[in-house]
């Protein structure tokens, strides 16, 4: 992470911190999120004041090879939690679980006091808890525009006899494309309104995928690697946008390897390795953690992660190759 | 060599009742795979089920004419169910062996002795067409112009057939420019991100599977009415792949793609065909390269070249553009 | 993918290209010149059948083709109850057999069992079988049949190993779903039917001839066709698409040149059963399954012990580890290539040797190989090979149950079940679902 990205402004006004600080953002929200956590202690499992989503005894294993093994977790409404850890941690695939990607061996968990076990990706989506992906997922052959659109839930021309009629869906598509020009401008992604998606350098993918997710006006963000495969230049950018989700009322999940990241917009830390949560805390706190720096940080440090580290994610059932996540532009 | 015979033949190609088969044939397969991305190799089970829910329905089950169309019909989305509801979740490759296999589980029990009660067997099915050619409001005589004429009868046919492929394909154009076509598209490009945002995917594929194996019926009906027959071993896997290459050559995921394609595909085999068949009669090719008997099997050939010189150099089919295909990932 | 940096120089892999695209063309020269000469032995189309009843043939029945409710021929049947109707063309015709002519005390054995439907295909002859008198089959039962028909299912299920092998390490290690594996198996029988009948050489050096050209149709179809487009990046979907139009153009050129009538191989065409037990094996049966266990431990042992077995499997697990490993992956895959069509031709002899060469042949056998590769998992060797003898067994022991026209469709269905149920096949593991 170039040093020089200390104290310059995000894209969109928000101040950015310097790098290694804990939470002293001028934000009511900010603030508001440090306050609700001082009290709870650093420990692996801890429940939270209000939490948002709670899971207990989340369990995948492929084979003989236990993936993820979560005895209990929770995370905090209004805040943004960073989900740290070695790869093959089972980070992504405790995502692909939460989300209703992957069915676990065992578990439950609830979003919102409902419980989600069971329930297909859709309805989770619905219930407003939305995710990216590690590898960005464009619809490469779709406008932006025709991108944004696909995010708005309860669309009336959706419905295969409604569609036929374009009197019934004209209005409401007018309301949703005045949203999604309004969120396409606060991406800086207006100008590539009509282009194609798979024109898109790899930083606007990313870019387009999480303003996609907010199309769907989620009360939880799970962001899968929001920084990988990003250009340096817009990486402040992306973090702006990710403190403006907690801004605007919304609560943040986040998987990152980035630790400059982490350090810089998280109020929470999640560790996880060998698909068990080992560590949690404020950033500070974790970073410091013994435990935490032999599972993780010893073999790491901060270095930019290399292609090969990035690659052998346990990711769910699927095989992604070395390439596919490297289409940034 | 009559280059009148061959023009004449070609002409007439343009319009004719293979065309528009294929036609239809290849709009349901768009649906499916040039707009979601399904890759259906059995579309001639769609269309089996439109053949015989006519023949049998009127023949074996004695039901009107009418009533056997509807009977097609819901065959076909009977079908769509089968298939979709344990397929949808699998990779585009397995799909595509499974919907094979289950055009050739359909045509061969069709065929079999055990079914002659309901599908005739081998010999197939035939005099159906009756309700179909006493609703022809043409009195008998010849219509059209020139080479493109035709008994009132065949007429009927092509009017009927033609005015359908119009019909399905502005139902294509509307349902592809509304929110409903846009989330089939998305889910074309990447299922798991529509997933994703709140969409209802295997519930799309399955409208998708449904809407184009009714196509697929509609191009039963067709090539049942137009040889008056229902013969199983017509339904073999080459019509899939017929329709298929049509559909590619006219571009997948366009509107017109699959007609235009259709129209060109069915006119160049029977102008390759008729050209051949010209300088055979004229000397022009010896039996050791080629006999008269082999000229119905270059087409064949020609499919299969054809295939694969649009998969290799112009995927996006004649029409379509490269600059939108080079963004796709798969 | 870009996976092999030795390669990286365009003119000279375009060169190779060229080169092989030429072999290809060359060999196809070959077997099209060879099969012409094939070709001009048949006559034109004909319905043909033979009458018996009880053993003994049945002469001077007549019998009459009908087209479209009109007689088009006529014929009698001759002393070997044999008869051969020459007909206007290809097409659908119904065969009927005058009951008034059949000798005294011959009947039927079913009513209206003197109407048969025929279908000529152009070149060809269609057969006619009229069942006549008491059905003497009928007396074995389930039981008696089970173990005739386990051993006809394992020799079957040999064979369609020997194309379902190819098929699922070509998978393995390209990905390439290859509908025009059907046409490589019927290639194979061409072949061999060329250089036995029609260069007249004995079947066995035939075979062994047919086998060397088809390592050689392999490699060229690598390196003259699949290798480019890899090359090029062309998208999985696209190359099963490409791979549906070279069986067409195959399958086709094969009809042209060879005809579409089913012939017999010079040697070994008729045999006696030898009894084995409860059962009755032809020998030549015997030398099929004996050849072709040989042949498929010969390949388990290339595949487990030999350093570029391990390289293969190490390709079909993984390509990009194997490549990062310092294995020449496009070398692996020609060679893959070369032993999938060797021995799918070597499969198509065999088959041949029980079916007839005809241009359908692989064609017919393609589904079943899918299901084959499918049930044990696709891109495994060994689960193609456990696939192959299951559907194998499952086709002929289902005719216990089932007609024997429905047997095809007892192993799509269960081919259908599988993908369902375990989409990563009997002996396949989860992980490698993509």
């Amino acid at each position: 992470m170039p040093a020089d990205l200390q104290d310059e402004p995000g894209a969109d006004g928000v101040g950015s911190r310097a790098i290694g600080t804990s939470v002293t953002d001028g934000s009511a929200r900010a603030r508001a999120a440090a306050a609700a956590l001082a009290t709870v202690p650093p420990r692996p499992g801890v429940p939270k004041p209000d939490p948002i989503l709670v899971a207990d005894g989340v369990l995948r294993q492929f084979g003989g090879l236990t993936a993820v093994d979560v005895e209990h977790f929770e995370v905090q409404r209004g805040v943004i939690t960073a989900l740290i850890g070695p790869n093959g941690a089972g980070k992504t695939t405790f995502f692909n679980l939460l989300t209703g990607f992957d069915k676990p061996n065992s578990g439950t968990w609830s979003f919102e006091g409902k419980e989600l076990a069971g329930m297909p990706a859709y309805r989770v989506a619905r219930r407003g808890m939305v995710r990216t992906f590690q590898l960005t997922k464009a619809l490469s052959r779709m406008t932006v525009l025709d991108n944004m659109r696909l995010g708005a839930t309860g669309q009336r021309g959706e419905n295969f006899f409604r569609a036929l009629l374009p009197a019934s869906w004209t209005a409401q598509q007018k309301g949703i494309d005045a949203r999604a020009v309004d969120l396409l401008g606060r991406f800086k992604l207006d100008s590539k309104a009509g282009d194609f998606a798979g024109s898109l350098s790899g930083g606007q993918r990313k870019l387009l995928e999480m303003a996609r997710a907010l199309m769907v006006e989620p009360t939880l963000v799970m962001l899968d690697e929001p920084m990988a495969g990003v250009n340096p230049a817009l990486t402040q950018s992306l973090l702006g946008h990710v403190k403006d989700l907690r801004e605007q009322g919304m609560t943040v999940l986040f998987v990152e390897h980035d630790m400059d990241m982490v350090r810089d917009i998280s109020d929470w830390v999640v560790v996880m390795a060998q698909g068990r949560i080992v560590a949690e805390g404020p950033p500070d706190v974790v970073m410091a953690d013994p435990a935490v720096i032999d599972a993780y940080l010893g073999a790491h440090h901060d270095a930019p992660l290399s292609l090969e580290e990035e690659e052998a994610q346990i990711g769910g059932a699927r095989v992604e190759t070395l390439t596919d996540g490297r289409d940034e532009a | 060599m009559d280059i009148a015979v061959i023009l004449e033949n070609t002409i007439r190609a343009l319009f004719n009742a293979e065309a528009l088969i294929l036609a239809l044939a290849a709009i349901g397969l768009n649906v499916h795979f040039g707009y979601t991305g399904l890759l259906n190799f059995g579309q001639v089970g769609f269309a089996a089920m439109g053949a015989y829910g006519i023949g049998s329905g009127v023949v074996y089950l004695d039901l009107p004419f009418g009533v056997s169309l509807l009977l097609g019909i819901a065959l076909a989305v009977l079908l769509a169910l089968a298939l979709g509801i344990p397929t949808l979740r699998l990779r585009a490759d397995y799909l595509a062996i499974v919907t094979i296999a289950s055009s050739e589980v359909i045509r061969l029990t069709a065929r079999s002795a055990e079914l002659r009660e309901l599908t005739g067997g081998s010999s197939g099915v035939n005099g159906f067409s009756q309700g179909f050619y006493s609703m022809n409001p043409f009195s008998p005589g010849s219509y059209g112009i020139g080479w493109l004429s035709y008994d009132a009868n065949r007429f009927f046919l092509l009017v009927v057939g033609w005015t359908l492929v119009a019909l399905c394909s502005v139902l294509v154009f509307l349902l592809m420019r509304s929110p409903w076509g846009r989330v089939l598209r998305g889910i074309r490009e990447d299922e798991d991100a529509v997933r994703s945002l709140g969409k209802n995917v295997v519930g799309y594929k399955m409208q998708s599977l449904v809407l184009g194996g009714i196509f697929g019926a509609f191009a039963g009906f067709a090539f049942a009415l137009a040889n008056s027959s229902v013969q199983p071993d017509n339904y073999g896997t080459q019509f899939t792949f017929l329709a298929f290459t049509a559909m590619i050559l006219g571009g997948a995921g366009r509107v017109i793609g699959p007609v235009v394609g259709a129209i060109v595909f069915q006119t160049s085999l029977v102008l390759v065909e008729n050209v051949l068949i010209q300088a055979k009669g004229a000397g022009y090719i010896s039996d050791r390269i080629l006999e008269s008997t082999d000229i119905g099997a270059v087409r064949f050939v020609l499919v299969g070249v054809a295939l694969m010189a649009l998969m290799i150099y112009r995927p996006q089919g004649l029409f379509g553009d490269k600059k939108e295909l080079a963004l796709d990932a798969r | 993918m870009g996976i092999v940096p030795g390669h990286a120089h365009p003119p000279a892999a375009l060169r190779s290209a060229r080169a092989a695209a030429l072999a290809l063309m060359a060999l196809v020269l070959v077997l099209v010149g060879g099969t012409t000469v094939a070709h001009a032995v048949a006559s034109g189309e004909r319905v043909v059948g033979t009458l018996n009843n009880a053993g003994t043939p049945v002469e001077g029945v007549t019998i009459s083709v009908e087209r479209g409710g009109a007689e088009v021929a006529t014929g009698q049947t001759n002393d070997a109850g044999r008869f051969e109707i020459d007909v206007p063309g290809p097409g659908d015709y119904t065969v009927v057999l005058d009951t008034g002519t059949l000798p005294d005390g011959v009947e039927l054995r079913r009513e209206g069992g003197e109407r048969v439907e025929v279908t000529v295909r152009p070149g060809g002859s269609g057969a006619a079988l009229f069942l006549l008198g008491e059905n003497t089959n009928v007396a074995s039962t389930r039981l008696d049949r089970a173990p005739q028909l386990l051993v006809g299912g394992i020799q079957f299920g040999l064979v369609l190993a020997m194309g379902s092998i190819g098929l699922s390490l070509i998978f393995g290690t390209t990905g390439l779903t290859n509908f025009a594996h059907g046409e490589l198996i019927t290639g194979g029988a061409l072949l061999g039917y060329v250089v036995n009948v029609g260069f007249g050489v004995n079947l066995i050096p035939a075979t062994i001839i047919a086998v060397l050209v088809g390592g050689a149709a392999g490699f060229a179809l690598d390196r003259g066709l699949w290798r480019p487009l890899r090359r090029r990046g062309t998208g999985l979907i696209a190359m099963l698409v490409v791979s549906i139009g070279l069986a067409f153009v195959l399958r086709y050129l094969y009809l042209i040149y060879f005809g579409g009538s089913s012939r017999s191989y010079a040697q070994y065409a008729t045999q006696s059963p030898v009894d084995v037990g409860p059962v009755g094996i032809l020998p030549r049966d015997m030398v099929i399954m004996g050849v072709s266990v040989l042949v498929l431990v010969l390949v388990g042992l290339a595949l487990q012990r030999t350093r570029f077995g391990k390289a293969t499997r190490a390709v079909a697990d993984n390509p990009s580890l194997a490549a990062s490993s310092g294995i020449d992956v496009d070398r692996v895959i020609s060679v893959v290539w070369v032993f999938g069509a060797a021995l799918a031709v070597l499969g198509g002899v065999f088959l041949a040797l029980s079916q007839q060469v005809g241009f359908q042949l692989g064609q017919n056998a393609l589904l079943l190989l899918f299901a084959a590769v499918t049930l044990g998992g696709l891109g495994t060797a060994y689960g193609a090979l456990a696939g192959a003898l299951v559907i194998g067994v499952f086709t002929q022991l289902s005719t216990l149950f089932i007609a024997a026209e429905l047997q095809v469709v007892g192993a799509l269905i269960v081919l259908i079940l599988v993908l369902i149920v375990r989409p990563q096949g009997i002996l396949g593991s989860r992980e490698r679902i993509g």
